[in-house]
């Protein structure tokens, strides 16, 4: 196959970016959209110029580390599929393609397509655990949990932190990131005795990091490559209510 | 002169001595832990658990990783499941068991005190992560669900779908994001370990680069731990993460850490093949589905047919034929031994004809009449009974069928998966005492980097229980055995001349790597010494092949240090510069794998070499002339010493292992 690339690149936070056009020809369709720019890479260090910076790391599509805004959409064209897993067979020769880094202000770029997202972090960092040291745990089987609740823990749980639900978003919004885990946390008896503060504090984060509001489009739920969804958003906004009216 | 190690085990019964070690270990009192910093390389299982536990003890703890994030360590990609001898399925399973069960699996490699202190603590990690709340995968009775994995006959391995180390490293990720919240830990990200500062023959900081910005940093500790992983990306082709590496472990071993049993790797039998030229990394197809999935070759050679058309009786369940006792759920090492066998034979499939089958048909019908039956459904019709079957297979297995279709662009759900065996883990590593102490002073290694606990092979699921039983229960009460006696050193200034000599030589490697200005990208390097290393100190071994192996590595070391390309500046973001000190590290640790497989003159465990081999084609151990560790120390470049630490079997009697 042989493509064209618009690529965005941009030589630190500070620098001001540009798109860059590449043709890149003999792209199998076996090879993952990565694989494809490590092709272009190849090529650009061999010519003497810089390659693309973008970050991917167990392309497997479970890290979350790589990310890249295809034709308009996070993780590109494929429903479920992060950038790392996304085949070149989803695309047809003599096609452009337009690659972005994921846009947000709380998502400063690090150098062409890679972003950082230390917010996500402390989002965490700020109420997305159940405070449990070391050696502290009774045994596993005490505490039986019905299988559903256990299932939609898990399906919560699945995230993996890409942040593709903030770039998919028009107000780069993080709800549906900080509430997964709010609501694997709120499904799960362990996460009971922290569940008002957890709340409160993790949403007061988010805003801190200059992440926008909802406004229910859906986006987020649509791009996200594991699957996410809307409910656990409204899960949140009760988490939270709840806990605003019953703060102290 | 070689010295014979001391591992440190502690006297007594083997199911003492944990236990008498915990009561009598020193203590170091919480307004001492106040002022003693501990350094954290790597974020992965042992990493996190290690600096959320020494956090939460009182310990000042900074913590390192080369990703964006600590969530993103790979331990994220593990995906079976996790071994607990907790006996809940009251299938016979005891601490004993899966000590035995272990060594075996190791192929009698590996050494009994660290082995049985790890099935001792194996139920308390499961308790662990349940109170984290890592959502587990239950039955409806609200109690944990378990499998079975490779090399064990009871059903020992808890499981949360195909993502359970994502799960777990989840857990021990919100354990650290804890206490960066509470400022016990300061966490920096996207910085890479470029050496160890040594100070009075003691391990005291690091040096770091910046990956953001490029600059070079000092760091203070106590003591330092190096969690950082596994080698498996020598191969270059390996199921590891891109940016898995062995910088950190090498760095230390150049400043006297002993590197010990570096050929033992891992080849894990189920992964999608290669599929050209331009592959980057294998995929890998968890052993879980050996649970269900029976693995066939035709019994024909060259047979080209598609899978469906060859009839019942056309097939070769080989591991089945072969293992009767354990079938397709024999260990790793043999799995993929025999699978090669069956393709050098001629009688592999696929395009590449490097592959074998992984079939799911009875399987789906099996649960499909059982899905009936609960549902009372009689005379079901075979749609109705795979379309039953298929959604119980979807629930256990979903996400891994998913990604086998992404990968291949075929459907596992109707046709069989190809697979073939790709490297995977790495057995060898630092070598660590009882307290996972290395050969130099303060200097720890936990998880994958070290060597200590599965000898010559890993069973299935036991990686994830190593790296958050050092991290979790082991390293927090040994620790203090050192920081007991150093409670009087005050926090090293970072301007002292060690730490301003060690930033000076890693400047100068930067400087030497960047004004090479050749003309071969750094990929080219590492692709050429994955082909020597896979072909030569892979699944089989050859003292010529090694060898010659070791001329061609050093022959490449001296073209990559004279011709290799990176572009950009030293003083940016640039992911080739990091590429490049890697793979300059991988060089080295190359020629010592050959090194060490050429010295092991018997076939153990994943180290398989031809002229060792029983009538059948197994591996013949040399338990008189073998029975030892073998930890390398680092002379100067392609020199190494051979030390030896002699196993001794009190508790397990050594025998043939044999999986029939």
């Amino acid at each position: 196959m042989n493509l064209s690339l618009k690529v965005w690149r941009q030589k630190n936070a500070n620098s001001e970016g540009k798109f860059q056009q590449y043709d890149v020809q003999g792209i199998s369709e076996d090879m993952s959209f990565l694989e494809m720019f490590d092709v272009l890479n190849e090529r650009l260090i061999n010519e003497g110029e810089s390659p693309v910076a973008f970050d991917h790391d167990c392309r497997e599509g479970i890290c979350g580390m790589c990310s890249m805004y295809i034709n308009g959409e996070p993780h590109g064209p494929n429903k479920g599929v992060t950038t790392c897993q996304l085949h070149m067979r989803s695309f047809k020769s003599g096609d452009t393609i337009t690659v972005e880094p994921w846009r947000a202000k709380a998502f400063p770029i690090v150098k062409d397509l890679a972003v950082n997202r230390s917010a996500f972090d402390r989002i965490i960092a700020a109420g997305g655990y159940v405070s449990v040291n070391t050696g502290n745990a009774q045994d596993a089987n005490s505490l039986p949990i019905p299988k559903d609740n256990a299932d939609d823990a898990f399906m919560a749980a699945a995230c993996i932190g890409c942040g593709a639900c903030v770039a998919a978003c028009k107000n780069a919004s993080a709800m549906l990131f900080t509430s997964a885990k709010i609501s694997q946390l709120a499904l799960l008896p362990q996460g009971q005795a922290e569940r008002t503060m957890r709340a409160e504090k993790m949403v007061a984060q988010m805003d801190v990091e200059g992440f926008g509001a909802c406004t229910n489009t859906g986006a987020c739920e649509a791009e996200c490559p594991k699957g996410i969804s809307l409910e656990n958003i409204a899960r949140m906004n009760r988490e939270y209510y709840g806990a605003v009216l019953s703060s102290k | 002169m070689s010295t014979i190690l001391d591992a440190k085990i502690p006297s007594g019964a083997i199911g003492e001595k944990w236990t008498k070690f915990k009561s009598s270990v020193p203590l170091v009192n919480p307004a001492n832990k106040r002022n003693i910093e501990v350094i954290v390389v790597g974020t992965g299982l042992a990493g996190a658990s290690a600096a959320a536990s020494l956090a939460e003890l009182g310990y000042k703890v900074k913590a390192f990783c080369f990703q964006d994030s600590p969530r993103r360590a790979h331990s994220i990609a593990a995906q079976g499941g996790i071994n607990a001898a907790k006996n809940y399925q009251n299938d016979g399973d005891s601490t004993y068991r899966l000590f035995y069960d272990t060594i075996k699996g190791g192929d009698y490699r590996a050494r009994e005190a660290n082995v049985h202190r790890l099935a001792e603590v194996s139920g308390s990690i499961i308790d662990q992560c349940v109170a984290q709340g890592v959502p587990f995968a239950r039955e409806y009775g609200g109690l944990l669900s378990n499998r079975s994995f490779g090399g064990t006959q009871v059903q020992r391995t808890f499981y949360a779908a195909g993502q359970t180390g994502q799960q777990l490293l989840l857990g021990a990720y919100s354990a650290l994001q804890r206490q960066v919240g509470l400022g016990n830990v300061t966490m920096m990200t996207r910085h890479e370990m470029m050496d160890v500062v040594m100070i009075d023959g003691k391990a005291r900081g690091i040096i770091a680069r910046d990956l953001i910005s490029g600059k070079l940093e000092r760091h203070f500790g106590h003591a330092v731990l190096l969690c950082t992983g596994g080698y498996g990306n020598v191969f270059y082709l390996s199921t590891n993460a891109m940016g898995s590496n062995v910088t950190a472990a090498w760095k230390a071993h150049r400043k006297g850490a002993f590197f010990a049993n570096p050929c033992y790797t891992q080849i894990h039998p189920t992964c999608i093949p290669v599929s050209g030229d331009h592959q980057s990394k294998l995929t890998l197809m968890s052993e879980s589905l050996r649970n269900d999935g029976r693995i066939w070759v035709p019994k024909k050679q060259n047979d080209n047919r598609p899978a469906v058309q060859i009839p019942e009786d056309e097939r070769d369940y080989y591991l089945e034929r072969r293992y009767p006792a354990f079938g397709n759920l024999v260990p790793r090492d043999i799995a993929s031994r025999a699978a090669k066998e069956r393709c050098d034979a001629g009688y592999g499939v696929g395009t590449s004809k490097m592959a074998v089958y992984l079939d799911y048909a009875e399987a789906i019908l099996r649960y499909g009449k059982g899905e009936a039956n609960k549902k009372g459904i009689q005379n079901a019709s075979d749609e109705e009974l795979q379309a039953m079957g298929k959604a119980v297979v979807k629930e256990k297995y979903g996400n891994l069928f998913d990604m086998y279709k992404q990968i291949t662009g075929e459907d596992p759900y109707s046709v069989p998966m190809r697979i073939y065996p790709a490297v995977h883990y790495t057995m060898g590593g630092l070598w660590v005492d009882y307290n996972l102490m290395t050969t130099v002073p303060g200097l720890y290694a936990l998880g994958e980097a070290n060597f200590s606990d599965h000898g010559a092979n890993r069973l299935g699921a036991s990686a994830l229980m190593q790296g958050l039983a050092d991290g979790y229960f082991v390293l927090p009460y040994t620790i203090g055995a050192y920081l007991a006696g150093d409670i009087r050193t005050k926090a090293i200034p970072t301007d002292a001349p060690e730490f301003v000599e060690a930033e000076k030589a890693v400047q100068a490697r930067i400087d030497q790597l960047m004004n090479i200005k050749g003309t071969k990208s750094v990929d080219y390097f590492h692709k050429k010494l994955g082909k020597i290393m896979w072909n030569e100190c892979g699944m089989s071994r050859s003292e010529a092949g090694l060898k010659g192996a070791i001329t061609e590595i050093q022959g490449l070391i001296k073209e990559f240090w004279s011709d290799v390309r990176i572009p950009g500046d030293a003083d940016e973001f640039n992911p080739e510069l990091e590429k490049a000190g890697r793979v300059a590290d991988f060089l080295e640790l190359g020629e010592l794998m050959c090194i060490d497989a050429l010295n092991r003159n018997e076939s153990c465990g994943g180290h398989f070499r031809e002229e060792f081999q029983t009538e059948d084609g197994e591996a013949l151990r040399d338990d008189e002339n073998y029975a030892y560790v073998a930890a390398w120390e680092f002379k100067e470049q392609s020199k190494f010493e051979l030390h030896k630490e002699e196993l001794v079997y009190e508790n397990i009697k050594i025998a043939q292992r044999s999986y029939k």
